[in-house]
């Protein structure tokens, strides 16, 4: 099957088989090792890549599923320049991370939520942020992270 | 990883389509919606299937509708796109309060309705609530259309009544003319939850009950409700309020709950004790129309 979709912003285009999951065009086909495959039942998110703006499991997700849309990976937010996207630097200046298996999954999911709500309260981030298991953190400066994004990206709007 | 076994993959354009091709393929296809269920037993090689029909491509078959009195989810509807519709949040706020909590959000992006509903686990979320609010399943085949109640499509656990070839196409929920006030609540601590219970009370006046429905669901392997609880539900406001321990006992008996990893029988039975009177609080302090 050749899979044409809009891969961090380029058209690309890739062949596969249909029982292909996502993470393993992006990884293996692709070589975008930046999404991370753990528990792979769609439960702990350290696979998160946006669909559409939306979040899904790709390590279950078949690749089948995005022909004709764009996906967003973490490789995809660093700014043309090189520069980190503000919630990168945030989950790096909160020590949002220890071994930072989780990391990609988080970042990406952080990108979902505040894209959909900019400034999100804290009981809507740990709602929204349930299913990206951190074994290392204990969430607290993931939490935080989160918060400095949203702000440094309003603050970036605002300019 | 685990790779998934060969399959191919076939879009179906309609309904009618979407049956033949099952018909066609027996044992060896199976439909497949946003696969978040039959993905993952597949990866287990707890099922095999060498053609999955993709009922995704068929337009319309996400379609949310308010039509007679009568609001009709289709089955490909994904749990967000559920959670998120203003005319479920304005009319059964009950069920977008439930989606907003089943799963994580990028199960609730992909998984359906139909899957859900389909697949039959026992710790289902929407299975509960819509046995509660008197959903009607609407079901076609390549012989033709049919429609069942809840607990006629859900048979057991992993186990539904239809057909190889039978699809879910819609849920089907009246919009009750009494006023009505509805709960779901659930008790969680892994993956799927230890107990689910919905109640859904129609009003005569603020101190009258005319009539109650109450399901449990996820102690055992299929929602499940009883007239007995349902009559010590109903009368006089206070009066209920007295019998709620007794209508929850009528329930605990009905659902028999089981022994697993979410919990002992005895602790879920508990559970529908406490979670009954919540949800009756829950209810009766939510002053929306239908739900
Ligand atoms: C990590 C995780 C957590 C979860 N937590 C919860 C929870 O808290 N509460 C809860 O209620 N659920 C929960 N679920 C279940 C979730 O709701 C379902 O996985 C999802 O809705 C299934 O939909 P799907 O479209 O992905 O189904 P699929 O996987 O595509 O299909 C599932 C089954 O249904 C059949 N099927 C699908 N659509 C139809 C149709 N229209 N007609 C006939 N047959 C059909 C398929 O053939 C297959 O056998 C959880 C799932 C996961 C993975
Ligand atoms: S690896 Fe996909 S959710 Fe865990
Ligand atoms: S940083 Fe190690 S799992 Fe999150």
């Amino acid at each position: 099957m050749k899979l044409s979709f809009l891969l961090n912003g380029r058209p690309t285009e890739v062949d596969c088989e249909a029982q292909e999951t996502l993470a393993e065009v992006l990884r293996a086909r692709l070589d975008l090792t930046g999404t991370k495959v753990s528990c792979e039942v769609q439960v702990c998110g350290a696979c998160t890549v946006l669909v559409d703006g939306l979040p899904v499991s790709a390590c279950t997700l078949l690749a089948y599923e995005v022909r004709d849309r764009s996906v967003l990976t973490v490789e995809g937010l660093a700014r043309p320049d090189g520069s980190l996207h503000p919630i990168q630097q945030a989950f790096i200046d909160e020590f949002a991370f220890q071994c930072g298996f989780c990391t990609p999954g988080m970042i990406m999911a952080t990108k979902a939520l505040l894209d959909d709500n900019p400034k999100p309260t804290d009981d809507e981030i740990i709602h929204f942020m349930d299913g990206n298991i951190c074994r290392c953190t204990g969430y607290v400066p993931i939490v935080r992270a989160i918060k400095r994004a949203a702000a440094q990206i309003q603050q970036e709007k605002g300019k | 990883m685990m790779p998934l076994r060969r399959f191919r993959i076939h879009q179906a354009r309609e309904i009618k389509e979407a049956a033949e091709m099952l018909a066609q393929f027996g044992d060896k296809g199976r439909l497949y919606a946003g696969g978040t269920e039959l993905l993952l037993a597949m990866k287990h090689d707890l099922l095999r299937y060498e053609h999955l029909v993709d009922v995704k491509t068929i337009p319309g078959l996400d379609k949310i509708e308010l039509k007679n009195s009568t609001l009709h989810i289709g089955s490909t509807a994904t749990h967000r796109s559920i959670e998120n519709s203003p005319l479920i949040r304005e009319h059964f706020p009950v069920i977008a309060e439930m989606e907003r909590h089943v799963a994580n959000v990028r199960v609730r992006a992909t998984g359906t309705l139909g899957g859900n509903l389909c697949f039959a686990e026992p710790h289902s979320d929407p299975a509960t609530l819509l046995l509660a609010l008197r959903a009607k399943a609407r079901v076609q085949g390549s012989k033709g259309e049919r429609t069942l109640e809840m607990d006629e499509l859900v048979a057991g656990a992993y186990e539904t009544s239809l057909a190889a070839d039978e699809i879910l196409t819609a849920v089907a929920i009246p919009l009750s003319a009494k006023p009505r006030r509805a709960a779901y609540l659930k008790f969680q601590i892994h993956e799927r939850p230890t107990l689910g219970l919905a109640l859904v009370l129609e009003l005569d006046d603020g101190q009258n009950i005319k009539a109650a429905r109450a399901v449990v669901g996820s102690v055992s392997p299929k929602p499940c409700r009883s007239d007995k609880a349902e009559a010590l539900l109903a009368g006089p406001r206070d009066k209920v309020e007295k019998q709620l321990p007794h209508a929850a006992k009528a329930l605990a008996e009905a659902a028999d709950p089981v022994d697993d990893l979410e919990g002992s029988a005895e602790y879920k039975r508990h559970l529908i004790g406490v979670f009954l009177r919540r949800a009756f609080d829950r209810a009766l302090q939510r002053p929306t129309a239908h739900g």
